[in-house]
């Protein structure tokens, strides 16, 4: 019979797992604490944190949807150029000639949508348990920053397919900044400030005055490294704050009704 | 119907098909606890409040969590391709052209107002709005539990901002609005060259001023009167009726709530007018109609 607890008592395996595996209340802590993800939990929590009828895991599944899209992301980078000329090409070879490709697409494609989804749902349970009362305000501000991003990333993302339905949600969307009040060349002040459709707001986020390959370059940077950057940094301070906010939130002793 | 299945169906908008489903069942799940707590003697939450080992009792969950998500998107890609059309091409325009889903509300309200309010005023007052939230509202109680009893305005004012304005716009956006962004109901066919008469009044017309001038003093009068009228009667109430309430909530909060409110019910009060009597302006000015 093979003897485990040679391999467990063994060198390499004791520098791996700092403490043994014995069901105590030491080692499940131990468990929590030496290791760096795990790490982001307190110890011992509440129990009613442990009720997905509590937080819904809303925030934690918008986390998980989050690491799926820049897993499935970066696959995708290894395909696809940002330009007019090759965009179109590459999504279809990555359909219908890479292993997995078009899987590996759908899947970024449904896990932004889905994100969208959490990240409101996410929202909207933080608001019906009242979470954002002291001491959370400001990570509820953090918490509007992400909900911006990820509609950023989401759009953003959207015109990378370099189709039909890419340039003209985009463009839809896009003309919208014309009208923006002093700094659009359509908006309210706008023209009577020198505005015109090549120097206002729009200009400079699509690069030209259609959307076209320089819009595509810029919302391909900004989907791939500046706004993946900016929500992690912004997820990073919301983790940070629940846990400095003094964990999940919950009824005070004396919330008791007499 | 056909062309109202079509959108039901099409991959892109398969998501807001289950958002409709997800919001029902998280909404009635949250009211559900609400109700339930408020009528108990001990919130479940209090009930609940011992504390117990993450590992295993949080970390569990997660991990079934994680897996249930990872099933369904998985099931999800393999089942549903993310749509490609035709390569881009900017001299053919869509009919209708739409903005991504998520982004939908706004776009419905452009049926309602000028560009530089629906693309950007409402935005950046939504994204303002929702972060200025834990400032305004001072009520100490419901903090960290479902109730319904002890905040109901804060949840009535979240609830019609968030499901009935936000959600139903996109809906209407999504499912309803066909060729030319005219308004199709489910049964209809979208008919590509319907044209719906313009008959769009401004509100000056309705009281029948012709003079631009006029018009215009007559709008500012309408629109600054209804913010400053709606700012000054509940001030006036709340410090006759409830002068200890207006001092705990303070003139800065006051305001910011107030304009808030007048701006949510603004949107609401312009949808009924261009609806009802097909009000295209409230207020004309050379330099920005609203
Ligand atoms: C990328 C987006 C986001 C991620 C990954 C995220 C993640 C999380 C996680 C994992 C938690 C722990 C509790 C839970 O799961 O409910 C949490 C709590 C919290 N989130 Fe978020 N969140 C996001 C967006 C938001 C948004 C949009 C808001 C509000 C506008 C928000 C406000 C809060 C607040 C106030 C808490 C503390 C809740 C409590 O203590 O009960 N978050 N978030």
């Amino acid at each position: 019979m093979f003897n485990f607890s040679k391999v467990t008592k063994s060198q390499v395996w004791e520098s791996v797992f700092r403490h043994p595996y014995e069901d105590t209340n030491r080692n499940r802590m131990l468990q929590i604490l030496d290791n760096v993800f795990l790490h982001l939990h307190p110890t011992k929590i509440p129990r009613y944190a442990t009720d997905v009828g509590f937080t819904w895991g809303m925030g934690g599944i918008t986390f998980l949807l989050f690491l799926v899209l820049t897993v499935t992301g970066v696959l995708l980078m290894f395909y696809y150029r940002p330009t007019a000329e090759f965009a179109y090409d590459d999504m279809n070879y990555l359909q219908h000639d890479v292993p997995f490709g078009l899987f590996m697409r759908n899947m970024h494609r449904w896990a932004a949508h889905l994100m969208v989804i959490t990240v409101w749902l996410h929202m909207f349970r933080v608001f019906m348990t009242g979470s954002y009362k002291p001491p959370r305000e400001f990570n509820w501000g953090i918490g509007v920053i992400l909900l911006t991003l990820t509609l950023l990333l989401s759009f953003t993302g959207y015109l990378l397919p370099w189709d039909q339905l890419a340039i003209w949600a985009v463009t839809v969307g896009t003309n919208m900044a014309r009208a923006t009040p002093i700094l659009g060349h359509e908006g309210p002040l706008g023209p009577e400030l020198g505005m015109r459709a090549d120097n206002d707001v729009r200009f400079a986020l699509l690069g030209g005055t259609v959307v076209g390959p320089a819009a595509l370059m810029r919302f391909y940077v900004l989907h791939v490294i500046f706004l993946p950057i900016a929500i992690s940094v912004f997820i990073a301070v919301h983790f940070w704050r629940v846990r400095k906010d003094g964990g999940i939130s919950g009824p005070r002793p004396s919330d008791k009704k007499k | 119907m056909e062309h109202f299945l079509e959108q039901v169906k099409k991959p892109d908008n398969i998501p807001i098909v289950g958002l409709i489903f997800l919001i029902i069942f998280y909404t009635v799940w949250a009211f559900k606890q609400a109700f339930a707590n408020d009528k108990s003697e001990v919130t479940r939450e209090m009930a609940n409040s011992e504390k117990v080992q993450t590992w295993p009792n949080l970390v569990k969950v997660e991990f079934v969590a994680a897996i249930v998500v990872m099933l369904l998107l998985t099931v999800w890609s393999i089942a549903i391709d993310a749509p490609l059309e035709e390569p881009a091409n900017p001299s053919k325009t869509p009919n209708p052209s739409k903005a991504p889903w998520y982004f939908l509300g706004l776009q419905e309200l452009l049926v309602y107002f000028d560009p530089w309010i629906a693309g950007v005023v409402l935005p950046s007052i939504i994204i303002i709005g929702l972060m200025a939230i834990p400032y305004i509202d001072f009520n100490e109680k419901g903090n960290g539990y479902y109730t319904y009893k002890e905040r109901k305005l804060a949840i009535w004012t979240f609830c019609f901002g968030f499901l009935v304005l936000w959600i139903t716009l996109i809906i209407s956006g999504t499912f309803l609005r066909g060729p030319g962004w005219n308004w199709f109901a489910p049964w209809n066919e979208w008919d590509t060259h319907k044209v719906v008469a313009l008959t769009n009044v401004d509100l000056s017309e309705l009281f029948r001023i012709r003079d631009y001038t006029t018009a215009s003093i007559f709008g500012g009068i309408v629109t600054l009167g209804y913010f400053g009228i709606g700012t000054v009667l509940p001030l006036k109430w709340f410090g006759k009726k409830q002068p200890e309430l207006l001092k705990t909530m303070g003139m800065v909060r006051y305001f910011t709530i107030s304009s808030l409110y007048l701006m949510m019910f603004g949107v609401v009060i312009k949808i009924i007018l261009r609806v009802t009597l097909n009000i295209k302006y409230i207020w004309v000015t050379p330099w920005f109609n609203i």
